[in-house]
């Protein structure tokens, strides 16, 4: 009987350790990971049986890859067992999926790339297997990575945690709702234009931007080559990271990659915030932010400032011109990259008698809507006639709002400002006005075309409990310093706390 | 300035898009829309400006000159719609 008894417990017990592992934190499962009071299989099976009953509500995996994830998580605790671990070995994570997995399915969110398995893993893959982190799955994002809601997936929206009817932001809305929905300790994203800030603060939780030539991108589905960087989803700034602590650093195969020397990003959490100097731009607080936003920005500048930072107000004379530059560079960009998707050597084909038909009909039945626009802006800003006034003249403007960071980080060291102009926006709010929507990105766009680093955290919720992010930029390469401020924010409050009622 | 509807046709050519003739409206208007709001870009003085392709240091980066192993031709050709002869077959390219 009391064998009966202590066996029922210790059921019972478990049951509950089930069902809290997924509010860990990275740092808190690699503690308990570490002290050997959970193993990896353990929190893995948790998170898939959690994505297994939620996800098909959210739509934020695409992929789910549970037999990859326990072989990695068994493996995890061998190397736990043998003090042979890292702060991610065992820890669960989300892929957005426009980063190559080798023999696992990647669709960047297109049909035109249904059911491609890579034949070699992404560099950010790489690292993340040598430091033993768990791949639970593939995200869900607008085609591409080309959109700022995940409407533009082939294969569904996404559906925001904190309120199903709005979406969680885009592109990389699938890993931003997977960690916000706690079905994954930590994600990989991609942002271009935002495309992991805007989610990051449509969900509520930390996304980082890296400066371009931090990470690799090797294995990146390439949308807009000079903007495109990987950056990580999480619910606190030291479990990002963690995270980028481990995908960071100079690649031989990405050319792009700088070898600029990697900080300590935990470590350098610790010191103060005393004295930093922090800049509110006046043209990001403008007319036409939500007010809730504004007013959650505004008393998170206040914490800040009571953490002993500097606040002044400056000036990035040049951004009304970002939002233009950037929707001719990057389809630009886009449509020289999208060139390689003609049927030929991945995804479907077309049933066409020549080439060229063959060509037309893939692609046109591949590329979704969006897609198709800026392939057609891009084709049309490099085409003979139109390159010297369209897309020289972005790269042009691109240096003056480079010029505006560069002047403004004389006298500053960090950048306070929204991440979005609105927080969650309903499904289908903004889905058939292209312009509308690329607005979300007003914000956002900027740090693209300058290279530099940035991050959203959430700092609050509007009046519908939708929540708000704060988005901090600093020069390139200065990834540890948003992250100490975002850290020492986390610490004087308490809104990574919070999660949504799912 | 709008597009007309020959200038998407001679874009979706360009760029190798079929598109069915809602399309072609559709994008006429939309892509109009946005060219629209991009002639701000036309009316900014960068006379004496440089483009910026990267904002990176770093001009054209090469790997040392050392052969290595390429990817395992099998798997390449796997994700393809048609091999034969270990190559990727295409319809015909000339008529």
């Amino acid at each position: 009987m009391i064998r009966e008894l202590s066996s029922h417990i210790t059921h019972h017990a478990s049951l509950n350790l089930y069902v809290s592992l997924h509010t860990l934190t990275i740092s808190e499962a690699a503690a308990k990971l570490r002290a050997k009071e959970i193993s990896s299989v353990e929190l893995t099976q948790a998170m898939l049986k959690r994505i297994e009953a939620i996800n098909p509500s959210l739509n934020a995996y695409l992929t789910v890859t549970g037999d990859v994830a326990l072989e990695q998580a068994k493996k995890a605790d061998e190397r736990i067992k043998a003090g042979n671990d890292s702060p991610l070995s065992g820890i669960p994570l989300a892929i957005k999926d426009v980063i190559c997995t080798k023999g696992v399915q990647t669709t960047a969110g297109s049909k035109i790339l249904k059911g491609y398995k890579p034949p070699y893993n992404a560099t950010v893959i790489e690292k993340l297997n040598g430091a033993g982190a768990v791949m639970l799955g593939k995200t869900n994002t607008d085609e591409f990575a080309m959109g700022s809601s995940t409407e533009n997936s082939a294969y569904g929206v996404t559906h925001n945690p904190w309120d199903a009817t709005r979406v969680p932001g885009g592109s990389s809305g699938g890993s931003s709702a997977a960690v916000a929905a706690q079905l994954a300790l930590g994600g990989l994203g991609s942002d271009t234009g935002g495309s992991i800030r805007q989610p990051a603060s449509l969900c509520g939780i930390v996304g980082v931007k890296t400066s371009y030539g931090r990470v690799s991108r090797y294995g990146l589905i390439a949308f807009a080559s000079s903007l495109d960087q990987i950056g990580v989803f999480a619910h606190t700034a030291e479990d990002a990271a963690l995270l980028l602590s481990v995908i960071a650093g100079h690649d031989p195969r990405d050319g792009t990659s700088m070898t600029t020397p990697v900080p300590d990003y935990v470590s350098s959490l610790q010191s103060d915030i005393k004295g930093l100097r922090i800049g509110l731009p006046k043209e990001y607080f403008i007319e036409g932010t939500q007010p809730g936003v504004t007013k959650a920005v505004n008393e998170a500048v206040n914490v800040l400032k009571s953490l002993g930072a500097t606040v002044r107000e400056v000036s990035l004379p040049n951004t009304q011109l970002a939002l233009s530059t950037y929707y001719i560079i990057a389809p630009a960009e886009a449509s020289a990259n999208l060139a390689r998707f003609d049927g030929v050597r991945f995804g479907p084909r077309a049933d066409a008698p020549t080439m060229w038909d063959e060509y037309r009909q893939t692609r046109g039945e591949g590329f979704g809507a969006e897609v198709k626009r800026r392939v057609m802006l891009g084709t049309y800003a490099l085409s003979t006639g139109y390159y010297d006034a369209y897309y020289l003249q972005a790269q042009k403007v691109r240096t003056l709002i480079k010029d505006d960071f560069d002047n403004v980080f004389n006298d500053v060291d960090v950048i306070a400002c929204p991440a979005s102009p609105t927080t969650a926006f309903k499904i289908g709010e903004k889905a058939d006005d292209p312009l509308a929507m690329y607005l979300a990105d007003v914000f956002t766009l900027p740090a693209n075309l300058a290279g530099i680093a940035g991050l959203s955290v959430n700092c609050g919720f509007d009046s519908d409990g939708l929540p708000v992010g704060l988005q901090l930029l600093s020069p390139a390469f200065t990834e540890d310093r948003i992250l100490r401020v975002a850290h020492h924010y986390q610490q004087a409050t308490e809104w990574h706390k919070k999660s949504p009622q799912i | 300035m709008p597009l007309t509807l020959d200038e998407v046709k001679h874009i979706a050519e360009l760029a190798k898009l079929n598109l069915t003739e809602e399309e072609q409206a559709r994008f006429q208007k939309q892509l109009s829309a946005v060219l629209d709001y991009a002639a701000e870009l036309r009316a900014t003085d960068t006379s004496k400006v440089s483009p910026t392709a990267t904002v990176l240091p770093l001009r054209t980066v090469l790997r040392d000159d050392v052969p290595h192993p390429s990817l395992p031709r099998d798997e390449l050709l796997k994700n393809s719609a048609e091999q034969e002869a270990g190559c990727f077959r295409v319809p015909a390219v000339m008529e």
